[in-house]
């Protein structure tokens, strides 16, 4: 049982008419990070409120540093930090007050709560805005600010939903290396995301989620084993030469290719090599394309090599 | 660097409600607007109906203001409020941060225990400014300092009571706009058909037989027994009980309304 930072067994959760969660296994190792990959209305929210005590379960169980969420909501409040798609930060009062405020609600009195505001502010890089409202903060800088807050009782278990929502590729680089600091420190992280890549960079293990069920788990290297490392993306200009092109496709990757969007077209590759060799063919038949990309496997890939379909994105998430 | 957060668990919920209450009041000192509206309201009232009809009532404008000055200070220290608690809280509860606090091992009371005990703060300025106003003005107290601050105790008291109805409200409507309409519809019947302009003897009927029920009626008469010396009678029973009755009643439902999976 302690050997898990949190383990979640056959969560359901019901809003109404709608199944957000149909029996949702999760687990995580300490010092782990779980990547929870899925579309929007997948129920990844859903699991990681319910392992936050935010929302109870319908059915099911979670552990969460050996407490559990729904009898022992207060013990596993404790050992908690939590960071929500939207901030979830005061925009009135200023970043220093913010992580006072929470540092206080923790207990650690005025002294402690503002010293360890002050080491989370200058360890986030946001010293100079101390004391400017969070209304002003940039998108990058509420992120780090969100973050610092869900460390301030210094948990054991962080949850992050979906953290680089919104953020530019540089920005989304430096909160990489903010989770991966984290785990160097002995913190579990589960991260909800909807890029295998942010998966892939960060997790050491991912669980995929789709329509509230669990449809692959495992490591990164053994999802890539499935979907493929990389995959090559194209869109051919004149739409009359998408046969061609799949056929193109097909006769140098060995498969045929996925529609994975309007007259887009994807196939895993084994190397860049294919790529070059897919790149020259096309050219020799004389299909022009708009866009043409390698790249790791999008959701949409991962959803094809997985379940033959696209992710049902019309369920809406639920909060 | 240190020991996780030390565990001092008794009187946990009082504490982490007035952190939480030194929030909202941090918050009302950087935007001032609920706070200034909060004095302005009775005191234009005050204003107003003292050089108005204060002739016309009571023969001079220093007679009215005797008698109309208690009734505004318990405007002040509840009525005037009641506004802005159900409101705040109705838009704070929908911002990220009570999920950042419903994430936090505090106690589910305390996010209301800190909104109602800043109002409660906010009712003792808005009364300070209110005397300050009524004395500038030349109202004068005709009883004895402790029968002054028991009458603005009573007031305050009771503002905080009804506080807690203000954020079960606030809890229990999802649209902000509901919150305010049902605080409008409240708030006239409530205030107006009062003893507070006037003597209930001189309402018509229909109007005398309400404002004898409603509880603002009996705070004033307290107040204006404590501050003037008129007769009392059972007002500052009554206002006592409806006080007792509104927190037993309203903030038990507030903590189950906020209860509620979301």
């Amino acid at each position: 049982m302690t050997d898990h930072a949190f383990r979640a067994r056959g969560l359901v959760k019901r809003f109404g008419r709608t199944t957000a969660l149909a029996g949702v296994d999760l687990s995580a190792r300490p010092g782990t990070v779980l990547g929870v990959l899925g579309p929007n209305g997948a129920g990844k929210t859903t699991a990681l409120r319910i392992l936050a005590t935010l929302t109870r379960p319908d059915e099911g169980t979670a552990v969460v540093g050996g407490h559990d969420v729904v009898r022992a909501a207060d013990r596993v409040r404790r050992g908690i930090g939590l960071t929500g798609q939207t901030s979830m930060l005061d925009e009135e009062l200023s970043g220093l007050a913010n992580l006072v405020l929470i540092g206080r609600l923790l207990d650690l009195g005025r002294a402690g709560a503002t010293a360890r505001a002050h080491a989370l502010l200058e360890r986030f890089a946001l010293t100079e805005a101390a004391r400017r409202p969070v209304a002003t903060y940039s998108g990058g800088m509420l992120r780090r600010l969100d973050l610092a807050a869900s460390l301030v009782g210094r948990p054991h278990v962080v949850f992050l939903d979906e953290p680089s929502v919104g953020l530019d590729p540089g920005r989304r680089e430096d909160l990489w290396r903010m989770v991966r600091q984290l785990t160097a420190e002995g913190t579990t992280v589960l991260l909800t995301t909807q890029y295998l890549e942010e998966a892939d960079a960060l997790a050491d293990a991912i669980t995929v989620i789709d329509r509230g069920r669990v449809i692959a788990d495992g490591t990164p290297a053994e999802l890539k084993r499935v979907v493929g490392g990389q995959a090559v993306s194209l869109r051919p200009t004149d739409t009359d030469r998408y046969g061609t092109a799949a056929r193109v496709m097909e006769r140098i990757g060995g498969r045929a290719p996925d529609r994975t969007g309007r007259d887009t077209l994807s196939m895993p590759v084994d190397g860049e090599d294919t790529a070059w060799e897919l790149a020259r063919a096309l050219r020799e038949a004389d299909v022009r394309v708009t866009e043409f990309s390698l790249h790791l496997p999008g959701l949409d890939e991962v959803f094809f090599a997985l379940t033959g379909t696209s992710p049902d994105t019309t369920a809406k998430e639920s909060a | 660097m240190n020991a996780p957060a030390p565990t001092r668990r008794p009187a946990a919920l009082p504490r982490h409600g007035l952190v939480l209450a030194g929030r909202s009041l941090t918050k009302s000192l950087r935007s001032p607007g609920s706070l200034v509206n909060g004095v302005v309201t009775p005191a234009m009232f005050l204003v107003l109906f003292v050089y108005l009809f204060g002739g016309a009532v009571s023969g001079s404008t220093d007679a009215y203001l005797q008698y109309l000055f208690p009734g505004v200070m318990v405007m002040g220290a509840s009525v005037a409020g009641m506004l802005s608690s159900g409101l705040t809280i109705n838009i704070d509860m929908k911002k990220g941060v009570y999920d950042r606090f419903r994430s936090l091992p505090i106690s589910r009371s305390a996010p209301l225990l800190g909104s109602v005990l800043a109002d409660l703060v906010r009712y003792v300025i808005t009364v300070l400014i209110l005397f300050a106003i009524g004395f500038l003005m030349g109202f004068r107290v005709e009883t004895d300092a402790g029968s002054a601050v028991a009458a603005a105790a009573l007031a305050i008291g009771f503002g905080s009571a009804l506080s807690w109805a203000m954020v079960f409200l606030g809890v229990l409507m999802r649209d902000e706009s509901a919150v305010m309409a049902v605080t409008f519809i409240a708030i006239l019947p409530l205030l107006l058909g009062t003893s507070m302009a006037a003597p209930v003897e001189t309402l018509p009927d229909w109007l005398r037989t309400w404002a004898g029920v409603n509880p603002v009626t009996h705070v004033m008469d307290a107040a204006r027994a404590l501050l003037t010396g008129t007769p009392a009678g059972a007002s500052v029973t009554w206002t006592l009980a409806w006080s007792a009755g509104l927190v037993a009643v309203f903030a038990p439902l507030s903590v189950w309304a906020f209860q509620r999976d979301h």
